[in-house]
């Protein structure tokens, strides 16, 4: 009990002081995080449809594929993008172990997976409703396509919600890929591992807290905008 | 609403020519277990609407979705003359409108019949009037009643100026009001050039708006006549007993 109340104020403390490296680890999260989940969805919609539109010979395939995909384990996509980036690897070159853009980069390869596999669920169900509709009018197939997409806007809003909170809570592969170094890579996830580590359990909660808070406002935000557009067009 | 200002947006030349449109020669299709339409043979003629008539899955709904090309017969020849797939236009018997506004609705067909951008918000608000739902252009189209949903569907079908329109049930569950402002708006598009092929199971509408019947029984033409001869001097047995309401053995 007194634990969680330390943690409280702690939380509470940090908040209010508007304490500097607070909100470095928040806005870097956030940074990383939406990125990220930006990136995902500019790959994976457009994927996501093209597998529910799209007749093509192994289409089948892929489909398992993405679906199996959506459950890979942070860590090894983490250790895959560090090889990657390693000096050693492919990428070795382009020196971004341990920044922000390999954690960007490993958090959208996390994500992608899902946005893909969800919108080309949404799309499908969409595309059973509308395809004769859509033949009868001669719509071409990127005329379909982007009907489809704007017409389920509010169903891959939810889309994009669950890989936003993949991505907001994870921490195995930011912390492999970006090494959870203060003031550059260290986001909330790999901060509160730390704080955890050193037995700062207190400060630990506290960030836990804000984290925990923060995913919310974020869902509520967007839920609510989601069920406010679908009331307006009565979907 | 004047029919003068919908026929300066059609390519109505005034002469009520008889020309064939569709031709539909000894057409079958088959599911994996049974022959749901069986060798029809059909012409259809510009100008004026031809009513679809015949029971519950006599094949009426299979033949409109074959001459529209959303089937491809098993065999048999659908073809078109003079006109281009993209002047076949559908009317489903429960439309399918898009999660957005009614007005919305109709830009995105504008947009698919490639209108011009400069003479789309003209053309929104001719369909708007001729299908009065002006009142309703903002609002989202899933919204409407079942009625106001068909008059949509059905100014939206026009949108980019079909020369065939085919209906499936359009009035099937709607009230009488609302029927005969269907009726009206089906009799516009009508004397503006289009053709329409109307599938019902009101003699009425059919003796009101058609000048022939086609009458389908069990995936086959029983007959096709001018109207006033189905309705009171039915040739086949089928129509007969359609006619007179009994269940045909
Ligand atoms: N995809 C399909 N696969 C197998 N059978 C089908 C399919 N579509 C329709 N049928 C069958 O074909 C027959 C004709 O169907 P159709 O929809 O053309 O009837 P209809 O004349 O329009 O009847 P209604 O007046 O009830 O609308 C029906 O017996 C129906 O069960
Ligand atoms: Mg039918």
């Amino acid at each position: 009990m007194e634990e969680i109340r330390t943690a409280f104020a702690a939380a509470f403390k940090l908040i209010v002081t508007l304490d500097h490296n607070l909100f470095e680890i928040v806005g870097l999260s956030l940074y990383v995080t939406l990125t990220a989940v930006l990136i995902a969805c500019l790959i994976g919609l457009p994927l996501g449809a093209l597998l529910a539109v799209g007749r093509f010979p192994g289409r089948h395939l892929v489909v398992v594929f993405i679906n199996s995909l959506m459950g890979l384990p942070p860590v090894v996509v983490g250790l895959v993008v560090y090889l990657m980036l390693s000096s050693a690897g492919p990428f070795g070159v382009l020196q971004l172990l341990y920044t922000p853009t390999a954690m960007i980069i490993a958090q959208a390869l996390l994500v992608t997976p899902i946005i893909a596999a969800l919108s080309r669920q949404i799309i499908e169900a969409l595309h059973g409703e509308y395809d004769e509709m859509l033949r009868s009018m001669h719509a071409g197939r990127m005329a379909t396509l982007s009907t489809l997409i704007w017409d389920a806007r509010y169903s891959l809003v939810t889309a994009a919600l669950a890989g936003l909170g993949r991505a907001f809570a994870e921490v195995g592969a930011v912390m492999i890929v970006g090494g959870n170094i203060n003031h550059v890579t260290r986001v909330m996830t790999t901060a509160i591992a730390l704080e955890t580590s050193k037995g700062e359990l207190a400060l630990a909660l506290g960030l836990g807290i804000i984290l925990v808070g923060l995913s919310i406002m974020i869902n509520t935000a967007l839920m609510s905008l989601r069920s406010e557009m679908e009331r307006m067009a009565y979907a | 609403m004047p029919d003068s200002n919908i026929i300066s947006l059609q390519n109505w030349t005034g002469k009520p020519a008889q020309n064939t449109i569709v031709q539909l020669e000894d057409v079958v299709l088959d599911s994996e277990s049974r022959r749901l339409v069986d060798g029809i043979s059909l012409t259809l003629r510009s100008g004026g609407i031809t009513a679809l008539m015949g029971s519950n899955g006599a094949g009426k709904t299979l033949t409109l979705r074959l001459i529209a090309r959303l089937l491809q017969p098993s065999s048999g020849i659908v073809r078109n003359c003079s006109i281009e797939e993209r002047d076949i236009a559908f009317v489903f018997q429960r439309p399918v409108l898009l999660r957005r506004t009614v007005a919305a609705n109709l830009l995105h067909a504008l947009k698919l019949c490639k209108v011009p951008r400069h003479n789309r918000r003209e053309r929104i608000q001719l369909l708007l009037d001729i299908s009065r739902l002006s009142e309703m252009a903002n609002s989202p189209a899933r919204m409407l009643s079942g009625g106001e949903q068909q008059r949509l569907a059905m100014v939206r079908a026009i949108a980019g100026n079909p020369k065939l329109l085919l209906l499936d049930e359009p009035t099937a569950s709607l009230d009488p009001h609302a029927t005969s402002m269907l009726e009206n708006l089906m009799t516009t598009i009508a004397n503006s050039g289009t053709k329409l092929v109307l599938v019902t199971h009101d003699a009425g509408q059919a003796r009101r708006l058609s000048s022939d019947v086609v009458f389908m029984h069990e995936g086959r033409i029983a007959e096709h006549t001018p109207t006033h001869q189905f309705l009171n001097t039915p040739q086949s047995d089928e129509a007969k007993a359609y006619l007179e309401g009994r269940l045909l053995v």
